[in-house]
């Protein structure tokens, strides 16, 4: 392996192995018991890793596969009526079963943890600095309040904290997501633990933030020598972090290994899928996802043998009969749970030779060249701006925010568009702007020519049918007291349609998105969240639209779920002609969707252009830290990758900076010349074709440039 | 902050003005005063009565308008007039508010304190015997009605004199009477007479409290923040008390402004019930009695309390939850 930090301490892990780990947990198990005669929940079967000094381990696996609670259990901070058995160890003293104040004692001194949710982590109503010192003063009751604080504020200024001094005394909520969690890292590095565990540290926050936080875990590592139990569902985090990285799939452990042997020489067939499923930032040609069949057991009805054995492709007899034990596959310290590792590995197969691929055409219009196809959606230089007031009796105007501040763009026929940006960048403004089929505040939108807000409402009924909507939430989004066929029919039923064809119309919807008749009769809560994601689309598709707005579609959905929704997207537009606006904040699903992107930034596009091009040459500095800033899935690129890590949160909309909105982030704008400089403050960049040879590609800012990000 | 405050006290300002003007035109109008004295024995002769009923500004031949400017300009310098029988309410006031006030007072903080301590515990404890029981007894309570309540502790109170075979629960009125017992002695039948009404008051409000304190306790036990406290290393008992409690204790401010006004209608018939000359019963006695002026002033008393603990709410809100302070 290629130095990591965990090796710049120099006492990491001795492969002899002689030194005692610092957490060794075996056999551990946890059940919560079920309450009014459901049956009991048994999340984590069996688990036994071992943790040694300054590593850092990565432990990966969808909703609901245990990583969570093994570590909470870790802790000692599950709920009281979990049933934990097994051993936990840390530093060879046994953890389970110790009472709430000797594992209290534990907690915080000699393992930390950081949560996944930085809004909800913080105590509301006192001062982060407040939050600090406790932390502190909870293994050091002798230090003086003052002096806690002291070491709270130095806390905060090593975990970045801009003017720690003062900001201190800031509570929670006047902190953007990301400060938050800085200050959570800086709770949980207060007393310099042994262990970090991470759940899901930067699930929560956009991929620049992300990047953000990835570094501030790298320093907290170094300060501390702590070794780090970071559990993630994303690939690409652990690919350039981690030693070594574990796979939980139904509460086990289904391979182990280190991070290369696991990634490159994959053995267990669920790690392949998962692998083959996430969309690639740095895949040139737009191939299928390889999505894995069917959905994680649920864990109070485990079938005997391996758990995964009934999406698997490879499963033969033996796999139904009794649960493989992991067992070591290749390399020393790989290890895997699958009876045909032997197979896979003498005849080297990949996710690609296992999994079947799917085969996706091209939609009918895209012989025609672009200029000649109908414009679907054209939106022109739309404004919507949210007026600030105050007072509750006379309402006064005290300032605007500029959610969307003038966006233009149009989408042909068979054609997808990527629009991407940050939380508060105005994305889902926009969407809700087009949606609304209002009159926009300034500029227009005109749906298949007609132009919103001046159009009748029989005239609207008709647009309405021409464009459709799939939320992100599947859970939400449909009505829990309806069965499918009532959510699926009620568009029909709504545009009059005959009555006599609706059943056969449903029927053919649920076939269409991969659904079974039979499930027209059930409640959305009987689906998983994929399947009620196809529910939503059925229910988009049934009056025939052109357009389909898709805002954030597939970010609730694990990985080998998200990777069907987005076959079945791509397929329903080349064999239903259909054209998509397509949400969303993950860079690598619209790169395998979409035909063109737009990038938003503070409510102005900053970069648009044609998939490739964008992605393999963005010329504007924002576009190439958002994708410099996502980690591949993929150790060996990874590690040789240099993120640009780009300052501080996104300006307040309300008060956008002068000129160019990006400048006070600006990576360019910090390595310009003083008269360069001049530029970008006083003139705002319009969105033109900025460099030669990309005939669709258009930037907003003054020096754009291409660059390679990946 | 006290911007804020100071916003809030001028609104309350105006909001009592409303209540009392309101309660004066209101009493004005139905309440019929020249009956008292059409039927007073002796009769008095017509001029008779007109000069008392103007002497007392209840005349219902002087125009409305000009009866409560007439009263307007004795209330803002601090004159509710005269009562019925030609006594000054203030006097009675002044007599009859510390009642009132010692009996709300004690009992708010007495209730609202073991409602919350009881909520809170019962939601730590959900669905263990605690809980369950705390559960029966505040239903139980809600769906009696407070003057019930107070007459089945007077007659409980009288079976324990008897059992006992000593006085230790008083039932009726505020002290005894012509009581020689020192300063100790004093408090002490005080105490012994306001043990029984200031219960009846705590009872009622401890069950809305604990039953309003669980709920919000229960919303934020499972909240992460207090997970992150206890991974600090604070024990969970630690944990719920500084992280979980007070926050959940904001919501339960607000609710307090509302439960006062109840509270307050609670007291009146716990002071009738038990004989206390205060406030409460004063209003009764005035509306029997034909008293506009008593009735309009005691409403402004009332409407005085209500917003002072709307106020003494904001305080406290604005203590606990800073994002108050800081927006």
């Amino acid at each position: 392996m290629t130095a990591t930090t965990a090796h710049a301490h120099g006492d990491a892990a001795r492969p002899d192995g002689t030194d005692t780990p610092v957490l060794q947990v075996t056999d551990l198990e946890v059940t919560f018991p079920g309450t009014r005669g459901s049956p009991d929940v048994t999340a984590v079967r069996g688990v036994s890793y071992e943790l040694r000094r300054g590593e850092i381990l990565g432990i990966v696996g969808e909703s609901g596969s245990g990583k969570s609670v093994s570590s909470l259990a870790a802790m000692g901070l599950l709920p009281d009526y979990a049933r934990v058995s097994g051993s936990i160890r840390l530093h060879g003293e046994e953890l389970l079963g110790l009472d709430d104040r000797a594992m209290a004692a534990k907690r915080g001194r000699a393992i930390a943890m950081v949560f996944q949710d930085p809004l909800s982590g913080l105590t509301p109503v006192y001062t982060v600095g407040d939050q600090v010192a406790e932390a502190v003063r909870a293994h050091n009751p002798h230090f003086g309040k003052a002096a806690a604080l002291a070491r709270a504020v130095e806390l905060l200024t090593l975990v970045g904290i801009p003017d720690a001094e003062r900001r201190h005394r800031s509570f929670p909520h006047e902190f953007s997501g990301g400060m938050r969690q800085r200050v959570m890292i800086a709770i949980a590095i207060a007393n310099d633990p042994d262990v970090i565990i991470c759940d899901e540290p930067t699930t929560a926050l956009d991929v620049t933030i992300q990047a953000q936080i990835l570094e501030v875990l790298k320093t907290a590592q170094r300060e501390t020598g702590a070794a780090i139990l970071m559990i993630t569902h994303d690939l690409g985090v652990v690919a350039g972090l981690v030693d070594r990285v574990q796979v939980m799939y139904a509460g086990r452990l289904v391979e182990t290994g280190p991070v290369d042997d696991v990634y490159y020489r994959t053995r267990m067939p669920y790690t392949m899928g998962l692998l083959g499923s996430v969309p690639r930032l740095d895949q040139d040609d737009k191939t299928p996802l390889i999505p894995i069949a069917g959905s994680p057991p649920s864990l109070t009805d485990m079938p005997p043998g391996c758990p995964f054995a009934p999406r698997c492709p490879l499963a033969v007899e033996a796999c139904t009969q009794a649960e493989p034990a992991l067992e070591q596959v290749g390399a020393p310290g790989h290890r895997a749970a699958c009876v045909r590792a032997g197979e896979i590995q003498a005849n080297g197969w990949t996710a690609r030779d296992v999994y079947p691929v799917p085969e996706i055409g091209d939609p009918p219009q895209a012989a025609v060249p672009r200029e000649d196809r109908t414009t679907v959606l054209e939106v022109e230089n739309l404004v919507k701006h949210h007026p600030l007031t105050r007072g509750a009796l006379f309402k006064r105007r005290v300032g605007t925010v500029y959610a969307v501040d003038g966006v233009s763009f149009d989408i042909r026929e068979g054609e997808t568009l990527g629009l991407v940006g940050e939380s508060g960048c105005g994305k889902t403004t926009t969407l809700l702007e087009i949606l609304s089929l209002d009159r926009p505040q300034s500029g227009a939108v005109r749906v298949l020519g007609t132009e919103s807000g001046r159009i009748g409402g029989r005239e609207r009924m008709r647009v309405r049918r021409d464009m459709q909507v799939v939320f992100q939430d599947p859970m939400s989004s449909l009505d829990p007291r309806m069965r499918v066929f009532e959510i699926v029919a009620e568009p029909l039923r709504t545009h009059a349609y005959p009555k006599d064809r609706l059943q056969a119309r449903v029927i053919e919807l649920l076939r269409l998105v991969g659904l079974e008749a039979e499930h027209a009769a059930r409640y959305p809560a009987e689906f998983s969240g994929g399947q009620r994601q196809r529910v939503g689309i059925a229910r988009a598709l049934a009056l025939e639209p052109r357009l389909i707005v898709l805002d954030e579609p597939v970010s609730a959905l694990d990985v080998s779920i998200q990777a069907g929704v987005v076959n079945l997207l791509d397929d329903l537009k080349a064999r239903l002609g259909l054209a998509y606006l397509f949400v969303a904040h993950d860079l690598s699903v619209v790169r395998h969707i979409a035909d063109r992107v737009a990038v938003m930034y503070l409510g102005k596009i900053v970069e648009i252009g044609e998939v490739a091009n964008l992605y393999r040459h963005p010329t504007h500095p924002y576009t190439q830290a958002l994708l410099s800033a996502i980690p591949l899935p993929d150790p060996e690129k990874e590690r040789r990758r240099s993120h640009i890590v780009l300052e501080g949160d996104l300006p307040n909309p309300a008060d956008p900076p002068s000129g160019c909105r990006f400048r006070t982030r600006c990576q360019k704008f910090a390595v310009l010349g003083e008269e360069e400089r001049t530029a970008c403050r006083e003139r705002e960049p319009e969105l033109r074709r900025r460099v030669e040879g990309a005939a669709d590609q258009a930037a907003a800012c003054h020096y754009a440039e291409r660059q390679e990000p990946l | 902050m006290a911007k804020f405050l100071i916003r809030r006290l001028l609104s309350s300002l105006i909001l009592v003005f409303l209540a009392s003007s309101l309660a004066y035109l209101l009493a004005a109008t139905t309440l019929s005063p020249r009956s008292n004295f059409e039927q007073q024995q002796p009769p008095l002769s017509a001029e008779a009565i007109e000069r008392e009923l103007d002497h007392l500004n209840l005349n219902d031949r002087t125009p409305l308008a000009e009866r409560y400017a007439t009263w307007l300009s004795g209330v803002v310098v601090g004159d509710f007039g005269q009562t019925i029988t030609d006594q000054s309410v203030n006097e009675h006031i002044a007599r009859k508010a510390g009642v009132t006030l010692r009996l709300i007072v004690v009992g708010a903080v007495i209730g609202a304190t073991l409602g919350v301590a009881v909520g809170a515990y019962s939601a730590v404890r959900q669905y263990r015997a605690f809980d369950r029981a705390s559960t029966v007894v505040a239903f139980f309570l809600l769906a009696v009605p407070t003057i019930v309540i107070a007459v089945v502790l007077q007659v409980t109170a009288v079976w324990i004199n008897d059992v006992t075979g000593r006085q230790l629960l008083e039932y009726g009125g505020e002290y005894t009477a012509n009581l020689d017992a020192g300063f100790w002695g004093t408090l002490a039948d005080r105490v012994q007479h306001a043990i029984l009404p200031t219960l009846t008051l705590v009872l009622s409000l401890f069950a809305a409290f604990s039953r309003y304190q669980r709920n919000m306790m229960l919303d934020v036990l499972a909240s992460d923040f207090v997970r992150t406290a206890m991974a600090k290393g604070l024990t969970r008992r630690a944990a719920l008390f500084k992280h979980a409690l007070r926050t959940a204790m904001i919501p339960t401010i607000t609710y307090f402004t509302f439960t006062f006004g109840i509270l307050i209608a609670n007291a009146t018939f716990t002071e009738k019930v038990f004989g206390w000359h205060g406030m409460g019963a004063w209003v009764v006695d005035s509306i029997v009695t034909n008293d506009v002026n008593a009735v309009a002033a005691v409403t402004c008393f009332m409407a005085v309390c209500v917003m002072a603990a709307s106020f003494l709410s904001d305080v406290l809100y604005a203590w606990l939850d800073p994002r108050v302070r800081v927006s």
